[in-house]
C-alpha cells in the first residue's frame, strides 16, 4: 500500500523486502530494511538501532564534574564531543566561566577531531563504497602516476611507488586471505572508477591509515591520550608553562612546536590527498548528486560551534553556523533555543520505550525512558528478528523533532546553512566544488554526493581553522595570559543547591546537546540528544520519517542482494549508533526489570 | 580459496629480501623488548605459520578499542592487517555488510575450527533476554558464545570485554557482563583499558603470531608484560610524590611545575597498566604527562570508584620496592607536606594487601 508521509514522501511496502544487518563500516549497530519495487527501486526504508546501553541512567547520583568521562564513553570514534558537551552543560548550570586559553585549547582539541574523523570516515568507512580494490590490480602504474600527478603535487606518486603497492596488493589478494576485503562487492556494476583511480585510492587508503595516527597526537599533547583524552570542568587539565621552573611538566615550547608541525602536515595531507581524491572520485559518480537527498533540501539544523572568544555561545561568536531551515525555505534561517520546552522533543511511538502518552513528545528536561522491547508484528521472534514491523515499535533510537519536524544534521546541514547565511568560509568552497564538477547547480548539494563533499570541505576548513586557533593561543600566551583553568567554583561546596543547564556542540556528525539537572551537588538527571538520533530517527506518531529513511527512498539498486547503493547513502551520513542509542528515565522510574541468568 | 601462505612466503613474494626479512624480525624482537636471540625465533615462526584468522566482534561498546588499535605505530595497523593476521571480520572496517558479512563468520568457523582468534570489543548485555544488543536480529550473547566455541583463543579488548566498563557501572541497567562470564573453556587474554594502549594491543597480537602461544598472564588473565606494575610505580612524577610535592588543584604552581597529581585524584597508585612507560600515541604523552590524573581505566569497576577528583583515600601498597616507602615517608616529614597521606598510606600498606592484586610487588621485592 502506498502512503504519503506528512513530510512529503511516498512509502510503499508491498515490494520485496531486503534486510541489511549489520550495516558495517560505522560505529555501533545499525539495521536497514527496504522494500524494492519490480525495477529494484527503493520504495520504503526502515532504520533500526539495535543496541542500548543506558549511560544516562548510570550518571544519576554522580559528581557532575565526572560526567564528561562517562559520556565520553558514549563514543570512541567521535571521541571528545560528548565530553565537551558535558563540561559546557555543567559550566552552564553552575555559571562557571573558563579562561581564554581553555576555550582556544578546547577548539584545538575539537578541530583536531574534525580533521581526523572526517579523514578516517572518507578513506576507511566510506571509500570502499566507491573504490573497487580488486580492480586496482588491473591498473597501469605509469598511468596511475600520471593521474595522481595531474590532480595533486603530493610527492608519493611515482610509477614505482604505485607498482610496489600494486604488487603488495596482488600478493595479498592471491594469498586467499582477504581479511577486511573479503566477500565484498568487487566487480559490482555500480563501481565506476577506472583501475588507475582505484589503485590511487587504495594507496591513499593505506597512507591515510598511517597518517591519521599523527593527527590525534595534538589531542594527546593537551589531553594525555587519544582516544578518550582528558577534559576538565572550568577549563582544560594541561597547564601552560613556557619559561619557568619545571616547564617540561606542562605545555611548553617543545609541545607547541609539535602541535604546530602536526597541523602543517595535516593541512598538507588533507589539501593534497583527500580533497583531490574526493573531486576525482566524485567526477565519476555525478549521478549521485541526484540520489539520496532525503530531508536535506527541506529540513536542516545546526547548533553552531567553536566560540571565537571564551564563554560566549551566541551565533555571532561561533565560527560554525547556527540555525534551522524548514519546509525548504532557504531564504530564512530560524533561531534555535535548546532551553525552550516546546522546541526539541523526543517521541517513542516507534521506539522500544514506553511513555505515559505516546502521542506526545517530551523535551529533554522532561523526558522519560522505560525500555519496552515490543516487536509488534515483526517477522520472527524477539530473539530472531527476520523483518521488523515499522507500523509498531522498531528501534532502540528515539525520534527527536524540532518544532515537530524531523531534521537532518551534519556537515551538509552546516554547509547549506553557512551558504545561505552568506558566510564566505562556507559559500566559497561550495561554489568552487560545484564549478569543478562541471557546473553543478546548488541543488546538487542535496544528495549523497553533496553530503560526502561537504564533509571533505569541512575537513579542510577544520585543518586551516586549527592553524588559526593555534596562532591565537600563542598570541595570547605572548600577551602574558597563561591561565588554563578557573578553579574558583570547582569545589561542590561553592555550588547552589539546584541548577540546570545545557551544553551544545557541533560534532562531526551533527548537532549534539546535553542537558543536566544538578541537585544537592549530584546529578539528578542527564539527557543527550545526539546527531545520529536525529539522522537515524524512526517515525513519529504523525508518520514523519527521519533522514536515513527519507534519503534511501527512490534509489535504484542494481542487485538488492548486494546492497552497495544502500551503503553509499547511509555511509554519507557517517552513522554513529553508540551515540544514538542511550537514554534516561527522568522520572526515576525503574528502568527495566532484568532477568538474572 | 587458495593455499594459506606463511608470513615469510608472503613477504618474499612481495619482493622483500631475506636479509630485510631478518632485519624486520630483529626490529620486532626489539619492539617487544626481547633479547636479540629472539629474532631467530621470530623468523622461524614467520616462515612456518599461515596468517591467523581473527574475527573481531562488537557488543555494547563505543569502538574506542578499534580506534586505539589503528593508532598503532609499531607495528603499523596497516602491516598487522595486511601481513600478520587475517582480519576476516571486523564490522567497523570490513567492506562487506549484511549477509555477506555474516557469511564470513560461518566460513571461518568451519574452515579454521579451533585455529582462529576471537577478539571481542564490548560485552553482551544479559538483561531482557539479551535484547539490548541485537546485531543481525539476534542477541549478541548467543552469537558471541557460538563463535567462541570454535576459537583457539579469545582476546578481551578493553575494559568492556574484560570487566564490564561504563555500561556495567551501577546500576548496570542492561546487565552488561564481561565476556569471561559467558565464554567457558577457552583461554581468554584480557587487555583492559578504556581504551587499551595501541601498542599494547598490537604487542599482544604480535606475541601470539610470533611465538604461537598466548603471553604469560596474571591471575586475572592480563599479560604480565604490560599489566604487572602500577602506573605509579614508573611514573616520571614519582619523585615529587616521594618528596611530598603535590599539585593542590589544576593550573596552580605545582601543576605547572609538574608535581604529583595524587591530590587531584590520580589513580596511578592503584592502576595496573603500561601508560607511564609505553605511553600513548607513539610515546607522545599519557594522562599524567598532560596534567590530569589517571582515571584507573584499566581496573575493574573503576567507574564506581569515584568521584574522580577526590584523592584516593586508601591504596594498599604504594612502593615499587619496600624501601621506597621509607624514603617517601622521610622526605615527606622533612618537607612537611603530605605527612598525613604518607603516614596513613604506610600504615595501610603494612596492614593489608590488596586481595586480588595480580603481582604482589612486596613479595617480589622481598
Amino acid at each position: 500500500m502506498s502512503i504519503a508521509t506528512p513530510n512529503g514522501f511516498q512509502l510503499d511496502n508491498t515490494g520485496r523486502r531486503v534486510v541489511v544487518d549489520p550495516i558495517t563500516r560505522i560505529e555501533g549497530h545499525l539495521r536497514i530494511e527496504v522494500n524494492v519495487d519490480e525495477q529494484n527501486i527503493i520504495r520504503n526504508a526502515v532504520s533500526t538501532g539495535t543496541m542500548w546501553r543506558g549511560l544516562e541512567v548510570i550518571l544519576r547520583g554522580r559528581d557532575p564534574r565526572d560526567a564528561w568521562a562517562f559520556v565520553q564513553r558514549i563514543c570512541g570514534v567521535c571521541t571528545g564531543v560528548h565530553a565537551l558537551a558535558s563540561v559546557r552543560a555543567v559550566e552552564h548550570a553552575l555559571g562557571i566561566e573558563i579562561p581564554e586559553n581553555a576555550n582556544t585549547i578546547r577548539n584545538i582539541m575539537h578541530l583536531t577531531l574534525y580533521a581526523h574523523d572526517h579523514l578516517v570516515h572518507f578513506y576507511h568507512l566510506h571509500a570502499l563504497d566507491w573504490v573497487d580494490v580488486v580492480s586496482a590490480l588491473n591498473a597501469d602504474p605509469k598511468a596511475t602516476s600520471e593521474l595522481a600527478q595531474s590532480i595533486s603535487n603530493w610527492p608519493m606518486s611515482s610509477p614505482g611507488y604505485f607498482r610496489d603497492l600494486q604488487n603488495r596488493l596482488k600478493k595479498f589478494v592471491e594469498s586467499g586471505q582477504l581479511g577486511p576485503f573479503r566477500n565484498a562487492y568487487w566487480g559490482h556494476p555500480a563501481y565506476k572508477l577506472p583501475p588507475e583511480a582505484n589503485l590511487m585510492a587504495v594507496a591513499h587508503y593505506l597512507e591515510a591509515l598511517d597518517f591519521q595516527k599523527e593527527i590525534v597526537k595534538i589531542q594527546t599533547i593537551f589531553g594525555g591520550r587519544n582516544p578518550h583524552p582528558n577534559w576538565l570542568v572550568g577549563g582544560v587539565p594541561s597547564p601552560i608553562n613556557l619559561n619557568d621552573t619545571g616547564a617540561v611538566g606542562a605545555v611548553n615550547m617543545e609541545r607547541l612546536n609539535m602541535v604546530s608541525s602536526i597541523i602543517d602536515r595535516t593541512i598538507e595531507f588533507i589539501d593534497n590527498v583527500y580533497i583531490p581524491d574526493l573531486l576525482a572520485i566524485a567526477s565519476f559518480y555525478k549521478e549521485w548528486a541526484g540520489i539520496g537527498g532525503g530531508l536535506s533540501s527541506k529540513y536542516l539544523m545546526s547548533y553552531g560551534d567553536l566560540p571565537r572568544s571564551a564563554n560566549d555561545y551566541s551565533p555571532g561568536n561561533l565560527m560554525m553556523p547556527r540555525g534551522a531551515i524548514i519546509d525548504g525555505n532557504l531564504g530564512e534561517v530560524q533561531d534555535i533555543d535548546l532551553g525552550k520546552l516546546d522546541e526539541i522533543q523526543e517521541y517513542v511511538t516507534h521506539s522500544w520505550y514506553k511513555y505515559g502518552d505516546e502521542q506526545k513528545g517530551l523535551h529533554p528536561f522532561q523526558g522519560e525512558t522505560v525500555p519496552n522491547f515490543d516487536i509488534g508484528g515483526a517477522k520472527g521472534t524477539k530473539t530472531r528478528i527476520e523483518a521488523v514491523d515499522e507500523s509498531a515499535k522498531y528501534s532502540w533510537i528515539k525520534a527527536p523533532r524540532w518544532n515537530g519536524h524531523a531534521m537532518e544534521v551534519g556537515p551538509l546541514a552546516r554547509y547549506v546553512i553557512g551558504y545561505v547565511k552568506g558566510m564566505p568560509d562556507f559559500k566559497e568552497p561550495v561554489d568552487m566544488v560545484l564549478q569543478k564538477l562541471g557546473g553543478l547547480p546548488v541543488t546538487a548539494l542535496f544528495s549523497t554526493l553533496g553530503r560526502t563533499a561537504a564533509r571533505g570541505l569541512e575537513c579542510s576548513w577544520a585543518a586551516h581553522a586549527l592553524k588559526a586557533e593555534f596562532d591565537k593561543l600563542v598570541a595570547n600566551i605572548k600577551a602574558g595570559d597563561v591561565a588554563t583553568a578557573n578553579m574558583a567554583n570547582f569545589e561542590p561546596s561553592t555550588w547552589k543547591k539546584s541548577a540546570q543547564g545545557y551544553g551544545f556542540v557541533e560534532a562531526p556528525r551533527g548537532a549534539l546537546a546535553h542537558w543536566i539537572d544538578i541537585e544537592d551537588r549530584k546529578i539528578k538527571n542527564y539527557q543527550c540528544v545526539v546527531p545520529t538520533t536525529w539522522n537515524a530517527s524512526p517515525r513519529d506518531p504523525a508518520g514523519k520519517i527521519g533522514a536515513y529513511e527519507a534519503a534511501l527512498l527512490d534509489t535504484p539498486m542494481h542487485d538488492p542482494e548486494k546492497p552497495l547503493e544502500i551503503l553509499r547513502t547511509i555511509h554519507s551520513f557517517d552513522p554513529c549508533l553508540a551515540c544514538a542509542t542511550h537514554v534516561l528515565d527522568m522520572e526515576g522510574n525503574e528502568v527495566t526489570s532484568v532477568k538474572v541468568r | 580459496m587458495g593455499r594459506q601462505e606463511t608470513f615469510y612466503e608472503l613477504i618474499r613474494r612481495q619482493g622483500i629480501s631475506r636479509r630485510n626479512f631478518l632485519k624486520f624480525c630483529s626490529l620486532s624482537a626489539a619492539s617487544l623488548g626481547l633479547a636479540p636471540h629472539f629474532a631467530g625465533k621470530i623468523a622461524h615462526a614467520m616462515e612456518t605459520k599461515p596468517r591467523v584468522p581473527v574475527l573481531w566482534m562488537h557488543g555494547l561498546e563505543c569502538t574506542c578499542c578499534t580506534e586505539s588499535f589503528i593508532r598503532s605505530a609499531h607495528p603499523l595497523a596497516k602491516d598487522v592487517i595486511l601481513s600478520m593476521i587475517s582480519l576476516d571480520y571486523d564490522d567497523t572496517i570490513m567492506a562487506a555488510a549484511g549477509h555477506q558479512a555474516e557469511e564470513i563468520i560461518e566460513v571461518i568457523r568451519k574452515d579454521f575450527k579451533g585455529q582462529y582468534i576471537l577478539a571481542v570489543e564490548g560485552n553482551p548485555p544479559l538483561g531482557n533476554d539479551g535484547t539490548f544488543c541485537i546485531p543481525g536480529g539476534r542477541p549478541f550473547v548467543e552469537r558471541l558464545t557460538e563463535v567462541a566455541s570454535d576459537a583457539a583463543a579469545v582476546i578481551a579488548w578493553g575494559s568492556c570485554a574484560s570487566w564490564g566498563c561504563v555500561q556495567a557501572a551501577k546500576p548496570n541497567p542492561t546487565q552488561a557482563t564481561p565476556i569471561h562470564k559467558v565464554i567457558k573453556g577457552k583461554p581468554i587474554v584480557k587487555v583492559p583499558g578504556c581504551p587499551p594502549i595501541a601498542e599494547v594491543m598490537t604487542g599482544v597480537i604480535t606475541y601470539y603470531v610470533t611465538f604461537g602461544e598466548l603471553p604469560a598472564l596474571d591471575r586475572q588473565g592480563r599479560p604480565l608484560m604490560f599489566y604487572s606494575q602500577r602506573v605509579h610505580d614508573k611514573c616520571y612524577r614519582r619523585g615529587h610524590f616521594d618528596a611530598g610535592q603535590f599539585a593542590e588543584t589544576f593550573d596552580d604552581r605545582g601543576s605547572r611545575e609538574g608535581y604529583c597529581l595524587y591530590k587531584v585524584g590520580c589513580r596511578g597508585p592503584t592502576t595496573y597498566n603500561a601508560c607511564s612507560t609505553t605511553r600513548w600515541n607513539e610515546g607522545v604523552s599519557f594522562p599524567i604527562g598532560s596534567g590530569h590524573g589517571c582515571l584507573g581505566c584499566s581496573e575493574p569497576d573503576f567507574w564506581d570508584n569515584g568521584p574522580f577528583y577526590e584523592r584516593l583515600e586508601t591504596f594498599p601498597q604504594f612502593g615499587a620496592e619496600t624501601n621506597a616507602t621509607r624514603i617517601g615517608a622521610t622526605a615527606a616529614a622533612v618537607v612537611g607536606v603530605g605527612i598525613a597521606a604518607h603516614a596513613g598510606l604506610t600504615a595501610l600498606r603494612q596492614a593489608k594487601v590488596k586481595p586480588n592484586s595480580p603481582v604482589d610487588s612486596e613479595k617480589r621485592a622481598g
